[in-house]
């Protein structure tokens, strides 16, 4: 799972010995010493994460549900054939897939707007950022709650409270959530990360050559011809850092689809679904083999992510 | 970073300047307004708050706040508090070495190490979940606040090693070579050129593990019973109640909600520089 990174020059001459250290029993001590300190953090993470997951690579290739105990045994591809013919996963691999791209990219899109926005001086632009960043700071949980009780509800909700405010009595008092139950918690998820996308792109922003720019300026460039030609190349890692983290975050999404539809309504997503078969149907066998193919999946878009963030850390190690 | 200055580029900008200033302010509003309608909201009576339209000047109480304390909602939050500062100074005792080990004097193929403790942020938490919960099952561990502690650590680990690396590479390491020839020297150089590159590393690692632990769901659901319940946790379980609850609903988000708002609030700059792994400073 390692992506190879070219270590920059500096640190491959730090790693070498320093002379006066020759003979290998000095440099194995010496490359011991360096190690120490790293050991606790790595046999921690290898026996916390690796190790389940192999588990769950055994697992995955048996017959085991909690409910029928004697009938335990190995089933050789059996669950992933089950896994992968039956609709209800298919379904939810393509919810996770529009549920992340669809979260994703409007936060990219809004926090790039609102970054630019910000990126100006303006009266009260501390307070405008301030009021930006709250909806992260809100507890999932709690913002998700928010979302279905007070905002959608049919009866009670904002939104169809504002409508009754704009057109009187007869005004439309929509279900938003079982007419729209993907983009209810797609919305919900967007209100909450489009602040983060904006705090990393709104840092990028300011550490712009301004001198540059402003050289541009005079030499009768557009705004528009600005943004194209400087500031968006010089976004762009921002970009991809921040689009490679919200995926992160928002492909495990757990909390909303729990907590506003429950997974109801075709909003399952896989997260959700192998919660459901591992904790309601103790199908343990079937839940395995689901989480190997979300991480096999998993993979495959994470070294191609990675292999694009790491640019940007070499940029930054190699200063 | 909120206190760098940003020169407004052309001049023509100055004549929308007043336009778009307007518009951040139209776009902030619209943002927080469901958090402050949520605040409103906790104050008013359940009758009030089920109103459509709603009355924004309806009489405020505290029956909301009183009604969700009644539920007995302490252990959780005082068991959310454990798992969050306990695992979070775990996360900062293993991450401070390794990001020494990555950073100050690098061991070999040190990149590789590094990103394969992002790497395990992909792993998606549910497949390894099973299998802990089998494991937590045959030993007698489930419901247990240490098991919390013990995942919240490896969720957040990758994220301080990444971001106290980051902040560690800035020490200027000739002078604490230099320093290190006689060591009065070197306490002072650890003091004046050290700390004040490390310690704000060490605060938004902090924050950020510290909002993450919190706010986790997933893992403390399966997890944990009546005994070791966090307070997400407590928030699912208690709108199946029958008839109004929307204030106390709103309530209880308001305060499950308010460590991490203050913290959050407080640490703005931090959790900038907690979010992108220590890449933005």
């Amino acid at each position: 799972m390692s992506v190879e990174a070219k270590p920059d020059t500096k640190a491959s001459r730090r790693a070498t010995p320093p002379p006066g250290s020759e003979g290998t029993l000095m440099r194995r001590t010496g490359d011991w010493a360096r190690r120490g300190p790293l050991l606790p953090a790595l046999v921690f993470m290898i026996i916390v994460t690796q190790l389940p997951f192999v588990v769950t690579i055994v697992v995955s290739f048996m017959d085991w549900n909690a409910y029928y105990p004697d009938e335990r045994g190995f089933a050789g591809i059996d669950n992933f054939r089950r896994v992968l013919t039956d609709a209800n996963t298919r379904h939810a691999i393509w919810v996770t897939v529009v549920l992340t791209a669809g979260v994703v990219l409007l936060s990219l899109v809004f926090g790039l707007l609102i970054a630019l926005l910000l990126d100006r001086k303006f009266r009260g632009r501390g307070a405008v950022r301030t009021m930006m960043i709250t909806p992260f700071l809100v507890v999932p949980v709690a913002a998700a709650l928010l979302w279905k009780h007070a905002l959608y509800n049919p009866t009670y909700g904002l939104f169809n409270g504002v409508l009754k405010w704009l057109f009187g009595d007869n005004a439309p008092q929509p279900d938003w959530i079982s007419n729209q139950p993907l983009w209810s918690i797609i919305f919900a998820l967007v209100w909450q990360w489009t602040p983060f996308m904006m705090l990393i792109l709104l840092a990028g922003l300011q550490s712009r050559p301004l001198d540059v720019i402003e050289a541009a300026g005079i030499d009768g460039a557009n705004q528009w011809e600005i943004f194209r030609y400087m500031t968006l190349p010089h976004l762009r890692q921002y970009l991809e850092l921040s689009a490679l983290l919200g995926s992160i975050y928002v492909v495990q999404n757990f909390d909303a689809v729990f907590t506003i539809t429950s997974g109801g309504l075709g909003t399952a997503n896989l997260p959700y679904t192998i919660y459901q078969t591992f904790y309601t149907a103790h199908d343990y066998g079937r839940a395995s083999a689901a989480g190997v193919i979300v991480v096999i999946g998993t993979i495959a878009i994470a070294t191609l992510a990675l292999r694009s963030v790491s640019t940007l850390f070499r940029e930054e190690t190699g200063r | 970073m909120s206190g760098q200055v940003t020169i407004v580029t052309g001049k023509k900008s100055r004549g929308g300047g007043f336009f778009l200033g307007g518009l951040a302010w139209i776009v902030g509003i619209l943002f927080v307004l469901p958090v402050v309608w949520m605040l409103l909201t906790s104050f008013h009576t359940e009758e009030d708050a089920a109103k459509n339209p709603p009355d924004l000047g309806a009489p405020l109480t505290l029956a909301g706040y009183k009604s969700f304390f009644d539920t007995g909602p302490w252990p959780s939050i005082a068991n959310s508090l454990t798992a969050s500062i306990l695992s979070t100074v775990l996360v900062i005792l293993l991450a401070f070495p390794a990001a020494y080990a990555l950073s100050i004097r690098p061991v070999k193929k040190w990149t590789d190490v590094l990103f394969f403790f992002l790497s395990t942020k992909m792993l998606p938490v549910v497949a390894g979940l099973l299998p802990i919960y089998l494991f937590a099952q045959s030993v007698g561990f489930l419901d247990n606040i240490w098991l919390l502690i013990i995942l919240y650590t490896s969720m957040n680990l990758p994220i301080a090693v990444w971001m106290l690396r980051s902040f560690l590479s800035e020490v200027p390491v000739e002078i604490l070579e230099a320093a290190s020839v006689d060591g009065a020297n070197l306490i002072r150089t650890l003091r004046s050129v050290v700390a004040p590159i490390v310690t704000p590393g060490i605060a938004s690692a902090a924050l950020i593990c510290f909002i993450f632990s919190w706010n986790e769901l997933l893992f403390a659901r399966v997890l944990t019973g009546t005994v070791a319940q966090t307070a997400p946790v407590f928030l699912t379980g208690f709108v199946t109640s029958q008839g109004l609850f929307l204030a106390k609903v709103c309530a209880a988000s308001i305060v499950v909600s308010l460590p991490v708002l203050i913290a959050g609030f407080a640490a703005q700059d931090k959790l900038v520089q907690g979010l992108s792994l220590g890449a933005v400073k």
